[in-house]
């Protein structure tokens, strides 16, 4: 593979991801509507929504200082880069080197500090809220996301995504305890990072509870539609870290053709579209849980991915 | 490298120990109970499972045993008397939930550690499988102290059994296991026959019209 299709297919990656986010957001809402029995807005309401937001004015506060204004940007790349990153359809990026699971959680870990910081930097009571309650919740799902990568990289003995997903797939490895737990731990990690059900209420806007919501009240405009993508990419960020990791099946190896990328470019959406129906069903089955029990919920996952690495050295062939 | 009878067995095994975890998560009774449903659907696989690979016909017995006995006999039964008697749905938990988990992993390590020196030349299969269904029993007799309720007590004991059934299973060659199973479904059954009446009695201790009538200060 030359340097000049790994470049290639990571700009189509970088474009694909940026493409697709608000398509999954979309298509999630557009289950979970009709899960419940209504028509639902068109799965592309939300590129329409990101449209509007962009042609709208910014509106600012009066004391809002320049880290106001440049948390959009910073954020919203932090996590493109991310998106990026991962291989979602082919493991011949360009920046595969760089692609490291410790890194990918830096970038997400940067993007949620700006914002939380954002949130408090206008004064008023709600951000001051939702930063410090994001704040609660990144303490105890970060540690756990470390821990499922841990496990993983014990197993591949490598941090870097495209080795794992080559390992994964070359079927080295079989069923086992620890990546099954360290999947369930991810999955619980991806849910409360992505302000879903049980933790956050991604569809109210004026609510006590709300989190994620709270900390972006003050935006408008062309920041609100940056904020907006920067989490519909963060959506499927998870979505094709899971995939990547547990189910990497399709993707296109070292020395595919163009016919292989094709096919893993077509994997990959069927990918999202089975995570985004899991999701909807998840999340219409479930209630929300109060916030003072999302600690015992991240605790949980990150005693599950404990036990994950744990189990490693029970099991065979380590 | 790998074959499909320890991957699957493996699996099996961690799905068991996953449902105790998830029992100690519970705090309402009747989650409670259907979570010791799918852990008692998991043993009962667990049990077919090694009885196809260890060719092994009477650990069928043991599976059936688990799936009629425990996953439908006993949560139904449950079930009725939690409705029957009207006992306060909700858990109180002796230890905050978060504690409980806590010390429920540091069980599990416990357990591996015990198990890892001694089964040095043990097959890969054995240790794990020794490892987890200690694991099940430390974290059944975990939930019968962190409960206040009689009934998730009784599923904890429940669960510790099915920690030792998961064990029997796994060991080749292991005697006696259904006889085993049978005598300790007839104990669970009493266990929970004598809380029934336990409960009947103490309903009818506060039931008692003329203790609720000294209590009003009307019969002197």
């Amino acid at each position: 593979m030359t340097l000049l299709t790994s470049v290639f297919l990571q700009i189509v990656q970088m474009l694909v991801v940026l493409a697709l986010a608000p398509g999954l957001t979309g298509f999630v809402r557009w289950v979970k509507a009709r899960l419940l029995a209504r028509r639902g807005p068109s799965i592309l309401q939300p590129y329409r929504d990101i449209l509007r937001l962009l042609k709208k004015e910014a509106v600012l506060a009066h004391n809002a200082s320049w880290l106001f204004r440049t948390t959009p940007y910073i954020m919203f790349t932090a996590i493109w880069l991310a998106a990026g990153l991962i291989p979602t359809f082919s493991t011949q990026l360009a920046l595969a080197p760089t692609a490291d699971l410790i890194a990918l959680i830096a970038l997400l870990g940067s993007a949620r500090f700006f914002l939380a910081l954002a949130g408090m930097d206008v004064g008023t009571s709600f951000g001051g809220i939702g930063s410090s309650r994001e704040m609660m919740i990144a303490a105890l799902a970060e540690p756990a996301m470390l821990m499922v990568v841990f496990s993983v990289a014990i197993l591949v003995r490598s941090t870097s995504l495209a080795e794992i997903a080559d390992f994964m797939m070359s079927g080295a490895v079989g069923l086992r305890i620890s990546l099954a737990l360290a999947l369930i731990s991810l999955v619980m990690v991806a849910i409360a990072e992505n302000a879903r059900i049980p933790v956050d209420n991604p569809a109210t806007h004026l609510e006590l509870t709300m989190v994620h919501e709270a900390m972006v009240l003050e935006y408008s405009g062309r920041h609100l539609a940056l904020i907006e993508g920067a989490s519909m990419l963060k959506l499927l960020l998870y979505a094709a870290l899971i995939g990547c990791v547990f189910a990497p099946w399709g993707m296109a190896g070292p020395g595919a053709d163009s016919a292989a990328v094709i096919r893993g470019l077509a994997t990959f959406v069927l990918k999202l579209g089975v995570a985004g129906v899991l999701l909807a069903v998840f999340e219409t089955s479930i209630a929300k849980m109060r916030v003072f029990r999302v600690g015992e919920f991240l605790g949980g996952a990150l005693l599950l991915s404990l036990l994950g690495a744990i189990f490693l050295y029970v099991s065979r062939g380590v | 490298m790998h074959d499909l009878g320890y991957d699957a067995a493996h699996l099996l095994g961690a799905v068991v120990l996953l449902m105790s975890f998830a029992l100690l998560y519970q705090r309402r009774l009747f989650a409670l109970l259907h979570v010791f449903t799918a852990q008692a659907l998991a043993l009962s696989a667990a049990a077919a499972w090694q009885g196809y690979i260890q060719h092994a016909p009477h650990l069928y017995v043991t599976a059936l045993l688990t799936l009629g006995l425990k996953a439908i006999v006993m949560p139904v039964a449950l079930h009725r008397i939690v409705v029957k008697l009207n006992i306060h749905r909700t858990i109180e938990p002796a230890l905050s939930v978060g504690l409980t988990m806590l010390a429920g992993v540091s069980l599990v390590t416990l357990s591996i550690l015990l198990v890892m020196p001694v089964t040095e030349s043990a097959s890969a299969l054995t240790r794990e499988d020794l490892a987890l269904s200690l694991s099940v029993v430390l974290l059944g007799l975990l939930m019968m102290i962190t409960r206040r309720n009689a009934v998730s007590q009784v599923v904890g004991f429940m669960s510790i059994e099915n920690g030792l059934i998961l064990a029997a299973v796994g060991v080749a060659g292991m005697p006696l296991i259904v006889e085993m199973s049978i005598a300790f479904s007839v104990m669970v059954a009493f266990i929970v026959f004598g809380i029934f009446l336990f409960h009947i009695r103490e309903r009818f201790d506060t039931l008692d019209m003329q203790k609720i009538e000294s209590f009003r200060g009307e019969s002197h």
